[in-house]
Parts: C-alpha cells; structure tokens; sequence
C-alpha cells in the first residue's frame, strides 16, 4: 500500500515496502547517514539517520514508511544529535584529516562539515591501532574505522569472501581479517572486489594513488554530501 | 597439532558440524584447551565449513571465552556492587597478594589468573567469585586464604571441600508460586483439555505481562507468534539473568524447574512449537546437569518428546544453550542470534521474533519467571490469576533482595507492593537508596518508599537492591556505568562510545578532576544514548545517573575540584616520565594545577 | 564604529607550524580593516611576551610540553574569548600521532641508544620544557569557547570567523570554507 507521511512539514509520498529515508531522498529531502547504502540492506549502527516520529527517535534507514507518520528531520535538535554522534566517532578513532588520503573523499569529514561540526568537544581515545601493509594492493588503516561493516557486509554478500569480521565488542570492538595471521595479505582479497572500494573512510585504500586527486577537485571539495548524495543516487 | 586437531574434531562431532552450534562448540573446546588459539579457530572454521573470520568475530565477543592463554585456575570476581559493599575488592586483593600475581594478568608458571567479571547473581550470599565457571559465595579472608592454597598446591576443583560450592536458594516470601505444590504435568493436562484457543483465551484473561522488565502482553505475543506464517515455531526460555542484582531465576531454575519446563511447553502448546530451547547464563553453568536430568524426566513421563500426554501431533522438545559471558544477551534479539551460534548482537526490530525469530522461524522469547507463572493460569484459570496483584499488572513478582538489609533473598509478593513493605520485611533498616529493576532500572530515594513495584508505578525485572545511610549515590552509579561501558556490545555509535565516554566523566569525578561542566556533558551523553541507541542496553545505560544526578546530586557536586573546568588528567603526572628521563625535578619541571593552586590559598 | 574601543587579541602557537599564523596573514587588506578593530596583545606579530586582559585570544597548535601549558592557561585566564585555531590546537594534529609511542621509549631511541650518537644524554637544561607523555588538543586542558578547524584555515575562514566575532555574531562558517586539511 502507497502512502504519504509528512517531514519536517512537508508531504512525501512512498511506496509500499520503502524505509523513510528511501522514501524521503527520492523524493529530494536528503537525510544523512554513513552506514546505510543503497545497495545493502538497513544496518542501523552509526544512528546518523535518526528521526522523530511522533515524538519517538527512530532510524529512518531500517523503519518503513507508514501512512500518516509525522517525521522531523532536519530541526536543531536532531541536527545537533547528529552532531554529536559524529563527535564520537571523531574522538573514538584517530582521524588526522591533514594526512589522510581519503581527506576530501570521506563520508565523516564530508558529514561533519554537512553538520557544521567544529570540534570534536569530547575527550579524544587516541587508540592504538596498527596499520596493515601485507597485502600488495591495499593498504588496511584501522584507525579510521568507524564499524558501519559495509566492507563485511560486501565482502560476505557480495564477493561470497567474507575477508572481513569484526571481533571483541563494545569499544574494544575491532575489524579483523579472514587469515589465521591477521594480515591482509594472507587472504584472497582482491583490489577488485567490492569490499575494496565500499570503505566510506579512509581504512581500505589502495596502494600508489594516494594523493592523486588535487585540493579542489575532491568529491566534497565544492559540494556538500546532502547534494552529492542526491546527485550521485538519482 | 595432532592433540588439538583430535579435539577439535571430537567436539564438533558431538555437535554434528552445526555452525549454529558455534558457541556451544567454542565453550567445550575452551574446557578442553584452556583457551582458543588462533589456530584451534581455523581448525573449527574449517570443519564447520565457516569463514575463520566469523569464528574468530564470535570468539572475541564472549567475556568467558579467551584467545590468550589464561591460568588453569581462572579466578573472576563479581563486581556488582553489592559484592563491592560486601568487601569485595578487598578479598580480591588479599587473593592476589597471596598468590603473587597482578589483577588481570596470568602467573608466570601459567597457574592462576584472577579478574573481575560482571554480576554472578549470588548477590544475597555475596560476595562471589566464579573459578573456572563454578560459583563460590560467601567469601571471607579465611575462606579466601583457604583458595590461594588449594590453587598453590594445584588440588583440582572437584577436590574443593563441598561446601566451597554449596549456593542458598534464601526464599524468605512464599506466594502463588512459591508457595504452591506443583505436580508435574498437570497445568499441561488441563490446558490440553481445554485445547489450544481457550488455553490462549485464558491467557488473554490473565493479563499476565512479560517478567524480564519490559512488561510485554504474554498472550500477545503468543497469539502473534501463533497467527504468523511459518512452519517449526520455536518457544526459548529467556534465562540470561544478567541484570546486576537480579537472581529470582537462578532459584527458580534450582527448584522450580518442572514449572519452569512446563511453562515452556505450555507456550508451545498455545504457538504450535515444536522447538524449545532454554538460553542459560555462563554464569549458571553449574545447573545444567540437575536440569538436564529434570528434561530427561519429562521425557519419561511422556512431558516432553512426541504425542505429548498422548494428545497426537504435540511434538515438543527443549535443549539448552549456553551464554558465555554477554550481558546484552538478555535482549531478545541478541539472544537469538547468539542461539544461532553468532556474535550477541540485537537485530533491527520490527520484524519482531514471533514473525522472524531464531532461524527465521517465528518464535517466542519469555523470561524464565514468566514461563513459570504460566502454569498458574492454566490450573487455576485466567481469571484467578487476574484476580492478585493490581489490575495492569496481575499476579505476584519475585524480587532478588540484595545488599544493606538483614534478610537479603527471594520474597515474593503480589504486584503493587509498597516499596517501604519490602523494606520492612528483609530488614533494612536505615535505607536511603533503592535501586529497582537493578543498573538499568530506577533509583528510589526515601521520599518515594510508598512507591509500588508494579509496570504502572516502578516497573522491576527483580531486582531490589539496598542501600543505607553509609552508602555513596555516586560510588553506586559509577559502579553501574562501569558495567554497561563493559557489557556495551558496541554496534551503534551512541552506545559503543557514549557508555564509554561516560564512564571517562564518572571516572574523572572519582579521581577528583571533576568540574561543573562536566555534570552539563554527563547530562547531554545521557541523552544521546536514551534516543539514539538501538537497545534497551544504550537506552537504559544512563538511567542510574540520570536519577543520581537528579535525587543525590550533592553526591557528585561534593566531588568537584572547580566550578567551571577541570583537565580529565594529572597535568604533572604527565611529566612523570620526562623528569624520570631527565632526571629534572626543579620547578619548572612541574605543573600545579591552578585549581590546587586556589585550594592552598584557602 | 570608530567611536566603539578597540577589541585587545592576543595570538600564539603551542605545538603548531606557524602556519595558521600565517593563513592569518593571508587575509591581505582585511589587515588594515582589522587594525581599525582591534589592537594586538601577545602574539608574533607583537613581540609582547605575556598576555594582559584580552577580548579575543586565537590559539595554533596543540599542548606537548609544560611551557604550552603554561602559556595556554595565560591566555585563558586573560581572554574573554578563547578560540582554537586549526587541526592541531583542535585535535593535537599532526604532533598528536606520536600518542601511540611511549614517550620514555620515545627518549631513550632519541637520546640514548641511536647508533652512532656522541654524547648520550636526555638534555635536562631547566630551560627546556619538559615534554608531556601525550599531546593534547587544547580543549582536553582548558575551556574553549570556539574552534576554526583546517590545515590551516583559509585566510578567508579566520576574517569570516573574526569579524563575525568583531562585530557580535556567533562564528559560523559556510560549507566552503570549513574543512579539515
């Protein structure tokens, strides 16, 4: 059954089986979100793309759409929610910008600027975690990872591999690779498999083209995610 | 290799090479080898034709299952609070120096490692620890002394004097459940006879709600679960008591198991399920051979296994699954997946389990209470059952009374007991502080001891934990915070981090860098993780400090060394090891704060 | 306007390049409108060594050693407004990736055990601030009230963001101007 909800006071209209946030970009109101892609089912972990729906946080990448539902999005407070969500991951990992080779390309950075975010307000983790240059084409930095599994969930349903895992939990949750050895280059990943361009941060990168891109000519350079995301996905 | 290849294939035999037997595989294995290596992983993915990756990602997410070496005595105390109060850390530390070891590391002989681990519930005979899985309570220096010994000389568990392992069921109140003489088969039989639509009827009658906390409608969900499309319906017993404080089930579990069981096949008689699965605590581990032995009876007495009681096409059996160490497990979906043989996590929701539960199957989760309590309606009638208790929570609750009271243990009264009632009657006398429904329920503080338990008024899975007039508010939410930052499984943002970060402020104010600014992000965390967390864990993580801070807040204000802003760390001890290297220790190789500064002027 | 008394800002660079100062150089003839604004206290362009009371202090780099912390609680104790300029005073930047290293390990590969090294030796010369075992973006060791994040900002970012400030607006920068790196 086709419906219509109203966000941020606007009517959108949906089909049968859309989440709300499928249904709310077709319809050109964009909604952030990091773990959520348009050609893997709703995960739901990284919460950027939460709303209210009457008066009740939701994430709009996993609820389907319902006739009549009342939904804010784009409001102070849940802007400032998201915000704040982006602090964490910020202040969980080690995301040096200035040195990183996904700067300009990266779904955080991009989603922090989106959100105005400045600081990272919270106290920083400053983790420790290796970098893992084993494998020939690609080079695993672990400490960008911000755990949205897009690379497990590509590497499993995609690629039938399943290179990538994540072990241990809570913050001490970490990826691990499908080798005995914990290397890369101990598996049978391939700079060709999905699971090797699907990284929204700077983890998995492949080798020699670091840098290639100039500043200015990046992805987010000149236009925001909400608008690239709308462009890229219509 | 040979040893462990023989091992690993052994084990994963018995369990038919089922990967949704994983866990279970993991658990027997680590009996066997102490601990999971890196290649005992690979041997087990590979003969259950598994991603070693995905082994691997299970084997780190269980508290109890270990990937390093660890002590052939594995030592872990239970740190809830109540063990605390009991004098806890102090036994352990006495543990530790006798045996020569640091907290958290393995002795260099490999002998004896000794931690800490989430609440054991032996919280009315605490405090507890659990050695190599197997609970030890009411410890004291000389039972502790008496360990280090035993474990010095290498004396194998089982030699352990008996009463080391003897646990109290402590019931103080008898009620409806408690109270009653149970026949085993008889709630069945008259359900039986009054077939399945008026069973389910009288459970509609009954109102009885869900005893886990969240206080769902049991025959809602049974009728859902029923209605839904899908063949091989499943019934799991929900017995992953790990709410801090929390230990009702354990006692049902020891003697109230044929209720327990009989629930079980009561729902499967109202859903049409065929399988029925028990999720035990690892903490509980110890109650799996009496209840395996309680199955095995009602097999022989025709409870359990084809044609039920002789009714045709009943077909039901139970098994039981073990947890390893994984608070979120509680929550339904987690517990599901972790019965699948995966890691902990809780699924998207809706759909929900009665329509796609374990396996896919539509399936329904109960607590162990409320499973119990089942058989109550069918002898007795919807009705009888609806007609104790008040009328949006019928029937009786049983609450685990723990910490500052004279008569900690079960006590089992109607719903819409008076908190104050409780009080008197487990004999706590000086009760400033009650924390219902245990880390994740509610804090009373004295002006609200009229207060009921019940869903309406102060909803509680069990737990009833008190304490007096000595007690510090913010040692106690420090405590909990603690735990859920432990306990977090770490799939979404808001909870993986924010537990942590908590924990980082709460922290910060037990160590005396606390500033006003402070309780203004604690308080903004706290909201983060109600909205935006995917659980009930991240949900209900913030909730003993959100009513510390509103109902003893001078607890945590007495702790603040300024009134604007405080650095989170020792500034001079951050040049500790600069002047060691430099061998410097004038001033300028100092920095005094300038908050102690102003103090010294006072 | 010129009736309104000149705003006091005071500048410094903790564990940065200089390079936010010299973005701040980059706003070119926005210079001139600025001297009109505001007079300068503490700061390189100066030479005043100590910060008296101050409107606005702008502060680059991140906190590694005692004097940093020294200097930085100065500046707050004397500026009304205190903002973090660039990555590193925002999150210890490019300094901060020594915080995986341990510090006295640090030392001892530096001073002591390197090969070929003449005279072994940690310097102690009290005149050389002692190191902190981490570095630490400046809003882990005091209050700040606003952030201008980039590697550097853009000349263009810092006069948005200061006569924003100047002139009683809250700080805000459009998309094209806030970035990262």
């Amino acid at each position: 059954m086709n419906g219509r909800f109203m966000l941020d006071g606007q009517p959108v209209m949906f089909e049968e089986g859309q989440t709300i946030l499928q249904a709310a970009k077709a319809a050109g109101h964009y909604i952030p979100s990091l773990c959520w892609h348009p050609d893997f089912p709703p995960h739901g972990s990284c919460k950027l793309c939460i709303v209210k729906v009457g008066g009740r946080h939701v994430s709009s990448c996993a609820l389907q759409a319902k006739d009549g539902m009342e939904i804010e999005s784009n409001t102070p407070e849940i802007n400032g929610e998201r915000r704040a969500l982006l602090q964490m991951l910020f202040v969980e990992g080690n995301h040096f910008c200035p040195s990183c080779e996904k700067s300009g390309n990266c779904e955080l950075q991009a989603q922090a600027y989106e959100l105005e975010m400045t600081s990272a307000r919270f106290n920083y983790f400053f983790p420790v975690r290796p970098v893992d240059a084993s494998h020939p084409d690609i080079l695993l930095d672990f400490n960008r990872c911000i755990f949205c599994e897009l690379c497990v969930r590509a590497s499993r349903d995609i690629d039938g591999k399943s290179i990538f895992a994540l072990t241990n939990r809570g913050i001490h949750k970490h990826l691990v690779v499908n080798a005995e050895s914990g290397r890369l280059g101990d598996t049978d990943f391939s700079a060709l498999d999905r699971a090797a361009s699907i990284c929204p941060v700077g983890v998995i990168l492949p080798k020699r083209v670091g840098f290639a891109v100039p500043i200015g000519e990046r992805i987010y350079d000149e236009k925001p995610i909400s608008l690239v995301s709308m462009e890229k996905e219509r | 290799m040979q040893d462990l290849d023989a091992c690993v294939m052994d084990v994963l035999a018995r369990h038919g090479r089922d990967p949704t037997r994983l866990l279970q595989i993991l658990i027997e294995l680590q009996d066997v080898l102490g601990h999971l290596s890196p290649p005992c992983l690979t041997r087990v993915a590979e003969g259950l034709s598994l991603p070693r990756s995905r082994v691997e990602g299970v084997a780190g997410f269980y508290s109890f299952l270990h990937a390093e070496p660890v002590g052939r005595y594995r030592i872990h105390f239970s740190d809830n609070i109540t063990d605390r109060m009991l004098g806890a850390p102090a036994l352990m530390e006495t543990l530790c120096r006798k045996l020569w070891i640091e907290p958290g590391k393995v002795s260099e002989d490999g002998l004896v490692s000794v931690t800490t681990t989430s609440c054991t519930g032996m919280c009315d005979q605490g405090p507890a620890l659990l050695v190599n899985g197997r609970a030890i309570t009411r410890l004291d220096h000389h039972r502790v002394n008496e360990i280090a010994e035993l474990v010095r000389q290498s004396v194998p568990l089982d030699a352990w004097p008996a009463a080391f392992f003897m646990i109290d069921d402590n019931i103080r109140r008898r009620d409806a459940l408690l109270g009653a003489s149970f026949e085993p088969g008889s709630a069945l039989k008259a359900a039986i006879s009054q077939g399945r639509a008026d069973w389910l009827e009288q459970m509609r009658l009954s109102n009885l709600r869900g005893r886990g906390g969240a206080g769902f409608t049991t025959a809602v969900k049974w009728q859902s679960c029923r209605d839904a499309q899908g063949k091989d319906k499943v019934v799991v017993c929900n017995a992953d008591e790990g709410e801090p404080g929390t230990f009702k089930d354990r006692v049902l579990l020891t003697r109230f198991a044929e209720q327990v069981f009989e629930g079980m096949t009561l729902a499967a008689w109202a859903t049409g399920a065929s399988l029925g699965l028990l999720y035990l605590r690892g903490e509980y581990r110890y109650l799996t051979t009496p209840l395996r032995a309680v199955l095995d009876k009602r097999r022989q007495a025709g409870l359990l296994g084809k044609d039920i009681l002789g009714e045709t096409g009943f077909n039901f059996d139970i098994d039981i699954h073990l947890g390893a160490g994984a608070y979120v497990c509680g929550e339904e979906t987690a517990l599901l997946e972790s019965l699948e043989g995966k890691r902990g996590t809780p699924r998207i929701r809706p759909p929900f389990p009665v329509t796609v539960g374990y396996l896919g199957r539509p399936t329904v989760v109960n607590n162990v209470e409320t499973l119990a309590k089942t058989t109550l309606i069918a002898l007795e009638g919807g009705a009888a059952f609806a007609a104790t208790g008040t009328p949006q929570s019928t029937g009786t609750k049983l609450l685990s009374v723990s910490g500052d009271c004279a008569f900690p243990g079960i006590y089992e009264y109607p719903f819409g007991v008076a908190i104050e009632r409780v009080l008197e009657d487990c004999g706590a006398s000086d009760a400033q502080m009650v924390q219902v429904g245990g880390a994740s329920g509610v804090t009373i503080a004295g002006y609200e001891f009229h207060r009921r338990v019940a869903f309406e008024d102060v909803p509680s899975a069990g737990a009833f934990m008190v304490f007096d007039s000595s007690r510090d508010a913010f040692e106690i939410a420090h405590n909990f915070v603690d735990f859920f930052a432990h306990e977090s499984c770490g799939f979404c943002t808001p909870c993986r981090i924010g537990t942590s970060l908590l924990k980082g402020y709460m922290d910060k104010l037990a160590q005396g860098f606390g500033a006003k600014m402070d309780l203004a992000d604690i308080e903004w965390i706290n909201r983060l993780l109600r909205n935006a967390s995917h659980c009930g864990l991240g949900t209900t993580a913030p909730n003993p400090v959100v009513d510390t801070l509103i109902k003893f807040r001078p607890a945590y204000e007495r702790r603040l060394k300024s009134l604007d802003f405080e650095p989170a760390f020792d500034l001079d001890a951050a040049l500790d090891t600069a002047r060691r290297m430099t061998g410097r220790d004038d001033a300028g190789a100092h920095l005094n704060g300038e908050a102690s500064a102003r103090e010294a002027q006072r | 306007m010129s009736d309104k008394p000149k705003l006091r800002v005071a500048t410094t660079s903790l564990a940065g390049c200089f390079g936010c100062h010299m973005s701040f150089l980059d706003i070119d003839e926005h210079l001139f409108e600025l001297a009109q604004l505001v007079e300068f206290d503490r700061s390189p362009l100066t030479d005043i060594k100590h910060c008296g009371p101050c409107d606005i202090g702008l502060i680059e780099g991140g906190v590694c050693n005692a004097e940093n912390v020294h200097v930085l609680r100065e500046f707050r104790r004397n500026c009304k407004t205190l903002v973090a300029v660039g990555a590193c005073a925002i999150n210890g930047g490019l300094p901060a990736q020594r915080n995986h290293l341990d510090l006295g390990a640090c030392l001892q590969e530096v001073y002591l055990s390197r090969d070929g090294i003449a005279n072994p030796g940690v310097p102690d010369d009290p005149e050389l601030p002692l190191l902190l075992d981490k570095v630490h973006p400046i809003h882990e060791v005091v209050r700040v009230d606003y952030f201008i994040p980039g590697c550097p900002p853009s000349g263009e970012a810092i006069w948005k963001f200061l006569s924003d400030l100047i002139a009683g607006r809250t700080p805000r920068l459009p998309h094209s101007m806030l970035h990262f790196d």
